[in-house]
């Protein structure tokens, strides 16, 4: 924790200290790292499995295309598809789960182990507080996705050819390019996140204990994500945060379908913007009794 | 107050309020910007809809002229479609079953690649909502792309080169355009072969929807213009088709025609039941320059399989006319004889196929989708009815109703059941 210096009016480098303070606390605990190589490791796996599957000079599924994840059938042919593939992979689940465990933690945690009072004790502010909390977990949003991302560029250079890339509608483009596009997915990937990551830091102010906020995040991603596949419920389904999510592939046609993309990115905000408040009317009014 | 309430300096509320107050206040920020949200999601669609044009009044005869004479050859644009006919849902591959055959050879069929076939993605646009982006510039040149979750179909055509690509298994479906007249007169199973699809996925798009609602226009028909709207932010009048006929399942037909060049930019077909629109197309954005030249040409990227389509269509020829793709289907032995059964009474909206003796039958033009599929949910759906033609079932979606008698003739049409047992009646 970062000890406060006292000097009020030297607010800006403070919270930037504190952030940073709070970001290498974050990245240092064992579970974070953890969670980040259970992440880079599905690409690998992904990428491994596709390699036994087509060893003998088979295509990956079969024909059946349709069934395995989004790309998957393309990854022989260029392992930068392995990228799309491991992230259309990771983002229902893994990944969201993750970021719920960072940001459920983020405050309740601190109430667990009883440091949340000194933390208040500085002369930091709770609202400050509470920002520099949802920054590291907008941060571990961006690490988490980078991690996913580089592991299985880097999988897919060592077991795929590299070359230009088939887009969805058909056009080819060079590497260079398809690798802009790659990173341009990544930080869309992580903004799709943001959603995500505001409900469970709402939660984690809600309750004093670590591990309950970590899963009602977790539970209510995965209830929600149930509920965007009951077709009876299509009339909700494009107000729930993780709807447009692999809208993200819309960024590999040609030209790129931006309707979707937009959708996802005010609905990520606007989950901020509800969620990251909420959060705070609950966090600067409440007790802190530990 | 504790200790550790917020710090003072750092927050703008003062500490004199008391503390219930100001949480109801913080509290009030998230319930607010849901409420703002909410009021713009609700309000901004009924704003939009008030936003009628002040356009030039025109009669029903002028705007049908304009419609027929206009002269658009270079668009590009994103239809929305959504089409919601009362059909079972329909996973892909039971469209190309009911059409190629049971199960087996339907499986064997998607095997080989074929799931890139046309006829697979046509059968799914007839439920669902589907995005569509088109590009055309003249006769020659047009590109469809059905844009699916994480895949995309693009359907080009270029002179007389024509390409399907399906993303989702890496499959592209090559065909000469210029073979398609060879065959043209075939209809029925073989709607979905490469060579025939530009016309049948170009049916898709409003225009080409309005054209044929207004074929069926005549004496049976009342068509008037009613008011203006805006449609993918151009001016547009509307046109309204009612059929007269009172037999027939279709309540309105909408068409919102540009003012300014006479394109149909949305066509809404409502079934007399009620309830929300059987088909409702329309561009969701749309722009009348040149298309890119490079948007209608297709190089096979590097690993995708290329079919050849000609050939397939050839194969599947052949296997139909041997009766092979039917194996699966009772009483098909009698199908070759099928075709001269086939029978329209009746005309204008209400007119009724008829189909002597038994067999899946030859569904024209619209009712294809829903008569297929009737077919292959005969046992499991259907009441039953009966009238001096005997007893028979009838199946029913929210605009094609189907008889089938217990003699196996099938009669089918957009019209309501008691048309169908009359139809049947004046029949024996």
């Amino acid at each position: 924790m970062s000890q406060a210096d006292g000097v009020l009016r030297r607010r800006p480098l403070w919270s930037l200290g504190l952030l940073r303070s709070e970001i290498g606390m974050t990245f240092r605990r064992w579970r974070t790292l953890a969670l980040l190589a259970v992440l880079a490791g599905v690409p690998v796996l992904v990428g491994i499995a596709v390699k036994i599957e087509t060893g003998d000079g088979g295509s990956a599924g079969g024909g059946g295309g349709e069934g395995g994840p989004a790309f998957l059938s393309q990854i022989t042919n260029n392992g930068l598809f392995l990228v799309f593939t491991s992230l259309a992979m990771t983002l229902p689940f893994f990944l969201p789960m993750s970021i719920g465990v960072i940001a459920g933690d983020s405050i309740a945690g601190e109430a667990t182990a009883g440091t949340l009072r000194y933390l208040l004790v500085a002369p930091a502010g709770r609202t400050r507080l509470l920002l520099v909390k949802y920054a590291t977990t907008m941060t571990f949003c961006l690490v988490g996705t980078l991690v996913v991302a580089l592991s299985a560029l880097l999988t897919g250079a060592v077991l795929f050819p590299l070359g230009d890339v088939t887009l969805l509608s058909g056009t080819s483009v060079s590497f260079g390019e398809g690798l802009l596009r790659a990173l341009a997915i990544a930080c869309v990937v992580a903004l799709s996140l943001i959603g995500v990551a505001a409900v469970g830091l709402f939660i984690s102010t809600l309750t004093t204990s670590g591990i309950a906020a970590m899963a009602t995040t977790v539970g209510l991603l995965i209830t929600v994500q149930i509920l965007d596949t009951i077709p009876q419920l299509d009339a909700i389904q494009p107000y729930l945060f993780p709807h447009y999510w692999l809208s993200f592939a819309d960024l590999l046609r040609d030209p790129v379908y931006w309707d979707q993309l937009q959708k996802n990115l005010g609905l990520q905000a606007l989950y901020a913007v509800v969620f990251g408040s909420a959060a705070w009317a609950r966090f600067t009014t409440r007790d802190i009794t530990a | 107050m504790p200790r550790n309430e917020p710090t003072e300096g750092t927050d703008e509320w003062g500490g004199e309020r008391s503390p219930k107050r100001r949480k109801a206040v913080r509290y009030g920020v998230p319930v607010a910007v849901v409420g703002v949200t909410a009021a713009t999601i609700g309000l901004v669609p009924a704003f939009a809809g008030v936003g009628s044009p002040d356009l030039p009044k025109i009669s029903a005869q002028d705007l049908v002229a304009k419609i027929a004479t206009s002269d658009v050859q270079q668009l590009s644009g994103t239809v929305r479609i959504s089409t919601d006919l009362g059909l079972p849902g329909l996973p892909g591959g039971v469209g190309a079953g009911a059409f190629g055959g049971d199960g087996p050879s339907g499986g064997a069929q998607g095997e080989d690649g074929a799931s890139a076939s046309p006829q697979n993605k046509l059968m799914e646009l007839a439920s669902g909502a589907h995005t569509l982006r088109v590009a055309a510039d003249g006769p020659d040149k047009q590109r469809v792309s059905i844009v699916d979750k994480a895949a995309e179909y693009s359907f080009i055509h270029n002179g007389a080169e024509v390409w399907a690509y399906d993303s989702g298994s890496n499959t592209a479906v090559h065909s000469k355009a210029a073979d398609g007249a060879k065959r043209g007169s075939h209809h029925g199973p073989h709607q979905g072969r490469p060579e025939g699809l530009p016309k049948d996925l170009k049916n898709a798009t409003p225009q080409d929807l309005a054209k044929e609602a207004l074929k069926a226009a005549g004496d049976t028909t009342s068509v008037t213009v009613d008011g203006t709207a805006r449609v993918a932010g151009r001016d547009a009048y509307q046109l309204v088709i009612k059929p007269k006929q009172s037999g027939s399942t279709i309540g309105a037909i909408r068409i919102s025609v540009d003012a300014e060049n006479g394109v149909p930019l949305k066509f809404t077909l409502t079934p007399k039941s009620g309830g929300a629109a059987a088909i409702d197309a329309g561009f969701t954005n749309v722009d009348f320059a040149k298309p890119d030249a490079d948007t209608f040409s297709f190089t096979p990227p590097k690993g995708a399989k290329v079919v050849d389509g000609d050939k397939e269509g050839a194969k599947a020829q052949k296997d139909f006319e041997a009766g092979k793709g039917f194996k699966g289907h009772k009483g098909m032995k009698d199908f070759k004889q099928g075709p001269d059964g086939f029978n329209v009474i009746g005309k204008g909206w209400t007119s009724i196929a008829t189909i002597k003796g038994s067999g899946q039958g030859l569904p024209s033009g619209k009712e294809q989708d829903a008569a297929g599929d009737a077919g292959k949910f005969l046992d499991s759906v259907g009441d039953k009815v009966t009238g001096s033609f005997g007893s028979g079932r009838v199946f029913s979606t929210r605009l094609v109703n189907a008889l089938v008698t217990d003699d196996g003739t099938i009669y089918a049409g957009a019209v309501d059941k008691q048309s169908l047992i009359a139809a049947a009646n004046a029949a024996k």
